[in-house]
């Protein structure tokens, strides 16, 4: 999971992009949104908050988990495709996204605006996306518009038919947003950044692709890539909320008895290049912040690492005002709105990376505290305090991360996607609690690398006169 | 006895065919203070939010951004927990703190597993009196709020437009001003404006504590009793009035700077909820922007292409009478002018032929299934309770839900007729001056 919008979620009810961005302010939004990216991969629940789940395997190879509760008349559906950018060619980039895009937008059953009309009609949301390693099709309905909300549901997974007037729609308006994101300096970042790091790994591509790559895909490539990998046996349904499991039996027996195994093709993924030289990348527009990003090849989410990497990663930044480098660079320096750092554990190597947002004149100044604090905690052990701290929120915060109907039902789909089991929940506090600062100290040398970092500054370079 | 409890019920929401209850508990101290507790035992976590009726609205002249400005030294720390202590606890105990500064309030929040929300009594007790605002904090915290202007604003096109657009349609008003405040006047923020500023709205009475979660009500006020029962009262606020005076002439500002595509803003003077006009404004918001089967975006985006998004922004929960929006981006090599011409025929049919029955009821069905779906969460919940607070009493949720539902199709007419009108509004275009060379 890649977070490559900026940091400002809006907050207002029904807010839409730059407008609703204005109305408030928060303190740190982004400590909270990469909390949240944090929290799809490592917060569960332990005994003392466990949910009552139930998992089956259908004849025809769907993982179907469900959890019930009836304190409000809504269901909640996550389906997550096992097929992403990881799955597509490197000259078609922004397969797997355009495919889940056009699902919505034309089946054997309705047309576009069918779709659209008759889903806001019922005051609910069903949304396809890709990601780096799945797609994820997700349904909120009120109880009592199930059945039309299911019904939609099956019609987008089953039956889309790609319509080529609607191709051609789609593909200008990505075009268009990819164009208009070039404005965007945290994005141009972020673009450099992946592309550096993982090369012709298919975690460097931006998920829409690009211009030239997206004019290479056909009718017949989304046609087929809907094919091979929307399957049964290929995908885990998640459903939390107000339905009983004789009502969910009775839904997927009238919605999705069609839906039939095959055979999943074997993907094709460029190589990681793991021995990259140290790098500097420098972006010139005219900014009033350099826009700077430093990091590294991290982890997979199934590396033993995991949690020792949770606990170091809190340290030195994940933990909002708990890290250290928001105390140094922030609190102390008053340099930045927001520094931050982070690791996106995916099937394969993510990203481990620091981010951070200062006038030009600061950047040298910045990237030097920050460097200073990656030597610190690669060098000397974290304070026992410091442990403890990370520790207990880390092991605290998880019943807050289950604490809707809508992340249950995200969560439960990827504990089941990374394999993490259904007893995970009542190990993972055993699995943090046993991270000392001898493991913290090693993973900080292991995984954060001073000599083959690589730097992406987006700034007036001019005004910032970078020294590295 | 600090406090007395007033008021206990059950609060139903009538939907059709749905009925929520929440259990609402209301309490006032002595000293002013409002507790407003929603008992809601269906996940083990609670929530503790302190709203101040203190925002951008309230700042003196030439002082813009005052009030964000202090929200940020609320965690700086007090005599107490000494500097930057506040977060660290709350994290350490499991939980997340933020706050957020609007133009008429200001809130504070914590998020805990329900066993430990005891501790945000003691936290916003000690910072409500006792901030200890050193001097070379100040300066630190401000030049971190400035560089959360340069991420937000400077460095942003769109929402620079946005600000312009703000700054024309207001020429009285203090809604002129953006929340994040003027980059001359932060610079001017010194510790005593943010000390008295502190000192004149940061009082029990200027403030309303909503708790949402699995909590018990009545055991809680004990704590908040004998924890705020002892703060004294503030100076009497004399709350702001102004009046923005009627628009008689349309407003143009043009935004010249570096960016990809032209984009448009359109902004015209509305009122603000309860006034009887809000219903229809807001099911008029959802007829032209409420999901991709709306008109917005199937005429600017889908049909004609002149626009790679479109969509219109209203919010009546403001004190006092702001704007609706109109936003559309143009799609690349497309005129803005021709976006501009598509808005204003969206605009024209809603004034010459009332929308379809099926349109109305969309709208409303959408707004009472967000009302439903934001209970799934305490934290909306809460937030909700505390809006309506802010706004008179927490009551006019009713109002609000009750005032939907009687909007008709020949209300939607007359609205659009009445507000959307050439000298009632404001717009505002983004011209992208250079070509942007992202190469490396």
């Amino acid at each position: 999971m890649k977070k490559t919008n900026p940091p400002l979620p809006p907050l207002a009810k029904g807010g839409h992009g730059g407008i609703t961005q204005s109305f408030s302010l928060n303190r740190y939004p982004l400590f909270i949104s990469v909390l949240m990216l944090f929290a799809v991969f490592c917060f569960l629940p332990t005994n003392v908050f466990a949910l009552n789940v139930n998992r089956t395997i259908l004849p025809n190879g769907l993982v179907v988990l469900h959890s019930e509760n009836h304190s409000l008349p809504i269901v909640m559906v996550t389906l997550i495709i096992k097929a992403g950018q990881i799955n597509e060619p490197a000259e078609k980039a922004g397969l797997a996204n355009l495919t889940a895009e056009l699902l919505t937008e034309g089946t054997r059953n309705r047309k576009s605006r069918d779709i659209s009309e008759e889903i806001d009609f019922i005051g609910a949301s069903l949304d396809a996306s890709a990601g780096s390693d799945y797609t994820t099709i997700s349904l909120s309905v009120l109880k009592k518009d199930i059945q039309k909300g299911a019904e939609l549901f099956s019609d987008i997974l089953l039956n889309p038919i790609f319509p080529q007037d609607e191709i051609d729609r789609k593909k200008e308006l990505i075009k268009g947003f990819l164009r208009q994101r070039e404005e965007d300096p945290s994005f141009l970042a972020e673009r450099a950044f992946k592309k550096e790091v993982f090369g012709e790994h298919s975690y460097g591509r931006i998920l829409e692709g690009s211009a030239e790559s997206i004019q290479n895909i056909k009718r017949e490539d989304l046609v087929k890539f809907h094919a091979d990998y929307f399957l049964p046996n290929n995908s885990i349904l998640s459903v939390a909320g107000d339905l009983t499991h004789a009502e969910l039996d009775a839904l997927m027996g009238k919605y999705l008895s069609g839906w039939k195994k095959a055979e999943i093709p074997s993907r094709v993924t460029g190589e990681l290049n793991r021995a990259k030289p140290k790098k500097t990348i420098k972006i010139d527009k005219d900014l009033t912040q350099a826009n700077i990003i430093l990091g590294n090849l991290g982890i997979s989410r199934d590396n033993p690492d995991y949690y020792a990497v949770s606990v170091m990663n809190y340290i030195l930044g994940g933990g909002g005002f708990s890290s250290r480098l928001m105390h140094s660079v922030r609190d102390e320096l008053g340099l930045a709105y927001d520094v931050h750092s982070f690791f996106a554990a995916n099937k394969e190597e993510g990203i481990f990376q620091i981010g951070l947002q200062t006038k030009n004149e600061s950047a040298n100044v910045a990237i030097a505290e920050v460097l200073k604090q990656v030597e610190r905690i690669r060098k000397e052990k974290v304070t026992d305090d410091e442990l403890s701290e990370a520790k207990s929120y880390l092991t605290g915060s998880f019943p807050r991360r289950l604490d809707t109907n809508r992340k249950i039902a995200d969560f439960l789909a990827s504990v089941e996607f990374y394999n993490l089991g259904l007893d995970y929940a009542t190990k993972y506090p055993d699995y943090i609690n046993s991270v000392t600062t001898g493991d913290v100290l090693r993973v900080a040398e292991k995984y954060l690398s001073p000599e083959k970092y690589v730097l992406v500054v987006v700034a007036n370079q001019k005004k910032a006169e970078l020294k590295y | 006895m600090k406090y007395i409890k007033f008021f206990s019920f059950f609060l139903f929401l009538f939907l059709p065919n749905i009925v929520c209850s929440s259990e609402v508990k209301e309490y006032k101290l002595n000293n002013g203070l409002k507790v407003i507790a929603v008992e809601e035992h269906k996940s083990p976590v609670a929530t503790f939010q302190i709203w101040y009726r203190v925002g951008s609205r309230d700042e003196p002249a030439g002082k813009s951004g005052l009030s964000h400005l202090l929200e940020h030294m609320m965690f700086k720390g007090t005599s107490k927990y000494g500097t930057s202590a506040l977060s660290r606890i709350v994290q350490k105990n499991g939980g997340t703190d933020n706050a957020y500064t609007t133009k008429d309030y200001t809130v504070y929040f914590e998020l805990f597993s329900s066993d430990r929300i005891i501790l945000s009594v003691d936290l916003e007790a000690d910072r409500m009196q006792n901030l200890i605002m050193d001097p070379k904090e100040v300066l630190s915290e401000r030049s971190v709020v400035m560089e959360e202007r340069r991420l937000r604003y400077e460095d942003d096109p769109q929402n620079s437009l946005f600000e312009e657009v703000t700054a024309a349609a207001f020429k009285v008003h203090p809604y002129q001003r953006l929340v994040i405040g003027w980059m001359s006047d932060l610079k001017s923020i010194e510790r005593d404006d943010l000390y008295d500023y502190y000192k004149t709205y940061y009082s029990p009475n200027n403030a309303v504590i909503v708790v949402a979660g699995d909590v018990n009500g009545d055991e809680l006020i004990k704590n908040i009793g004998t924890l705020f029962g002892d703060l004294p009262c503030g100076p009497p606020i004399k709350k702001m009035s102004s009046a923005e005076p009627e628009q008689k002439g349309e407003r143009r500002v043009i935004l010249k700077r570096e960016a990809e595509l032209p984009y448009i803003l359109i902004a015209y003077h509305v009122p603000s909820f309860p006034h009887e006009d809000s219903y229809a404004l807001d099911v008029l918001n959802l007829i032209l922007a409420g999901g991709k089967s709306t008109r917005l975006y199937q005429s600017l985006v889908y049909e004609k292409k002149v626009a790679l998004g479109a969509s219109a922004d209203y919010s009546g929960f403001s004190r006092d009478p702001y704007l609706f929006f109109f936003y559309a981006t143009a799609a690349p090599g497309r005129d803005i002018e021709d976006v501009e011409a598509s808005l204003y025929a969206e605009i024209k049919n809603l004034q010459n032929e009332p929308p379809s029955e099926r349109e109305i009821q969309k709208a409303k069905n959408q707004i009472e299934s967000s009302f439903i779906m934001g209970q799934d969460s305490i934290y909306v919940q809460a937030m909700k309770y505390g809006m309506f607070e802010m706004l008179g009493d927490w009551r006019l949720i009713d109002t609000y839900i009750e005032g939907i539902r009687k909007v008709t199709r020949e209300d939607v007419v007359e609205i659009a007729k009445k507000y959307f009108k050439e000298e009632n509004g404001t717009v505002g275009i983004l011209i992208p001056t250079k070509k942007v060379d992202s190469n490396q």
